[in-house]
């Protein structure tokens, strides 16, 4: 390859010769590459130390106590949470209790006034029931006497009719003893 | 030699083309410029704006996009972009301090910086048509040099003459240690030529792999076989491409990862 | 003209044995994950933590597989 290259190409010789080897090992280029790296490093080294990597660093640091703090107010959140969540307890319970006080003396009121409702009713039901019994004996008397009466006139006449005369006394004795009878 | 400039069956196999550096501003001819014949007037000059100088700057631009403008919010509950930066943040902070302990922190700008040059130098590389920087022996090895060198300062700096004990194995064999003691030493100085050599072998071989492929992929115009090579190849580009976005990552983390241990080192050479 | 055809010959032979050595450092590449994975899976909770060994274990056990890729390539375009 190489014979051929430098008979072909005579008069592209000296390009042959720049160009054969790696470009890695062309020498010439090598000030100009050290030169720009050093640049560059230097450059990047400026702006990384200088600039970015301390804002970055703050910026990790802030953050990490921002969460340190946020994760203890929650923490305190979550106490007043607990408390909180006893004391509604707390209340329930003694509003529980009060609750079931009153009821149990509304309850009791109530008992009472029922009682005292039953007992006034009673004796009102037992009066008039006495009542109603004196009203109800006077009427049967009252209609005994009636009936005795209608009977002894009854037999005056039967016997007055029958052609008999009739004595009142007699009569009256025996109506009397037919009414028993 | 310039085996890859021929075409083959008329398919044009140009794998390092992807590689080349060349200004930006003015037409670059190789022939002028050949320092192993003294002809240099049309070389590239260290201060030229070239294809390197574009794609390193688009890779300050993503960094400084993501990280200061996206970060300019300082929101508590962050942004999508605010988040890609906090994330990369973590990610990082998180291997310096594992790796190289608490008071390797203090570099983790630096570590940060290299890291993020890297990743998104790769990542932008792998649009089609760019440029990778990090394919440049010539770019990694100052990576990789420098910051051996600047551990290697530190080391020596922070622990004077005790930085040796990292080459002293204490709980060896009193025999071994000599030997111990000189393998260390070699693989010490051959950490920074695998460290850089790893990132740019690694983003060549990957690109360079892809545009094997992509060569083969037009040959349904050419030939009948084309009719199984076109597909199987475009596949084939498809399944590289989704590794090389997997290896962009990686070695961007490995080289990360492996500066910390050579912080690490640095930092605390006892072992 | 023969001995640059006989030099180009043995650039590519060499190159095509140094590539063998990636090759081998892929087969470690594979021992280190598989390993990892034996373990990880014996042991899952302690995984997460050995994720950096695994990656620097990687990364050592490539880098000598990408040397010998360098030196195919140094053979193929630089000598």
């Amino acid at each position: 390859m190489a014979t051929e290259t430098t008979a072909q190409d005579v008069a592209q010789g000296a390009h042959e010769v720049a160009k054969a080897g790696m470009p890695q090992l062309d020498f010439s280029t090598f000030p100009n590459q050290i030169f720009w790296l050093l640049v560059t490093l230097v450059l990047i080294y400026l702006v990384l130390s200088r600039i970015a990597l301390p804002r970055i660093g703050a910026t990790l640091a802030e953050r990490k106590g921002t969460i340190t703090n946020d994760l203890a107010a929650a923490e305190e959140l979550k106490q007043k949470a607990v408390s909180a969540e006893k004391a509604y307890n707390d209340a329930l319970v003694r509003a529980r209790a009060e609750a079931a006080k009153i009821v149990a003396e509304a309850k009791a009121e109530i008992q009472k006034d029922v009682a005292a409702a039953t007992a006034k009713a009673e004796v009102e039901i037992a009066a008039k029931t006495a009542e109603s019994e004196k009203h109800i004996a006077e009427i049967r008397a009252g209609a005994m006497d009636a009936v005795t009466e209608v009977a002894r006139d009854t037999a005056k006449e039967l016997v007055a009719a029958l052609g008999g005369k009739a004595d009142a006394k007699s009569v009256t004795e025996a109506v009397t003893a037919a009414l028993k009878g | 030699m310039a085996g890859e400039e021929h075409s083959e069956g008329g398919l044009a196999f140009h794998p390092l083309q992807q590689f080349e550096v060349h200004p930006l501003f003015r037409h670059y001819d190789p022939a002028t410029c050949v320092p192993a014949n003294g002809i240099t007037e049309g070389c590239i000059k260290w201060y030229e704006i070239t294809n390197v100088t574009l794609w390193m700057a688009l890779a300050l631009l993503v960094i400084v996009a993501v990280f200061a403008i996206g970060s300019r919010g300082r929101a508590i509950i962050p942004t999508r972009i605010q988040s890609i930066g906090e994330m990369a943040y973590g990610f990082v902070y998180k291997m310096v301090e594992d790796v190289a302990g608490h008071d390797g922190a203090k570099y983790f700008p630096l570590i940060m910086s290299l890291f993020l040059f890297i990743l998104s130098a790769n990542m932008l590389g792998l649009l089609p048509g760019s440029f990778t920087p990090t394919s440049h022996i010539a770019v990694t090895a100052v990576l990789g040099f420098g910051f051996f060198i600047f551990v290697t300062l530190l080391g020596f700096f922070k622990h004077g003459v005790h930085f040796l004990g990292l080459f002293w194995m204490k709980d060896a064999p009193l025999i071994l240690r000599p030997i111990i003691a000189v393998i260390e030493v070699i693989s010490y100085f051959v950490r920074p030529v695998s460290h850089s050599i790893r990132l740019a072998g690694n983003v060549m071989a990957g690109h360079a792999v892809m545009k094997v492929f992509a060569a083969f992929a037009p040959l349904i115009l050419i030939s009948t076989i084309g009719v199984v090579v076109t597909p199987v190849s475009i596949l084939a580009i498809t399944a590289i491409y989704a590794l090389e976005v997997l290896v962009a990552f990686i070695q961007a983390y490995v080289f990360t990862i492996l500066a910390c241990v050579y912080l690490k080192d640095a930092l605390h050479p006892g072992h | 003209m023969e001995l640059i055809a006989a030099a180009s010959l043995g650039k590519f032979i060499g190159a095509g044995l140094a590539a063998i050595g990636s090759g081998a450092a892929a087969i470690g590449v594979g021992n280190v994950a598989g390993n990892f994975l034996a373990g990880a899976l014996r042991n899952p909770s302690a995984a997460a933590s050995q994720t950096a060994t695994l990656f620097i274990g990687l990364a050592f056990a490539e880098a000598l597989g990408i040397f010998s890729f360098l030196v195919a390539l140094l053979l193929m375009f630089a000598v």
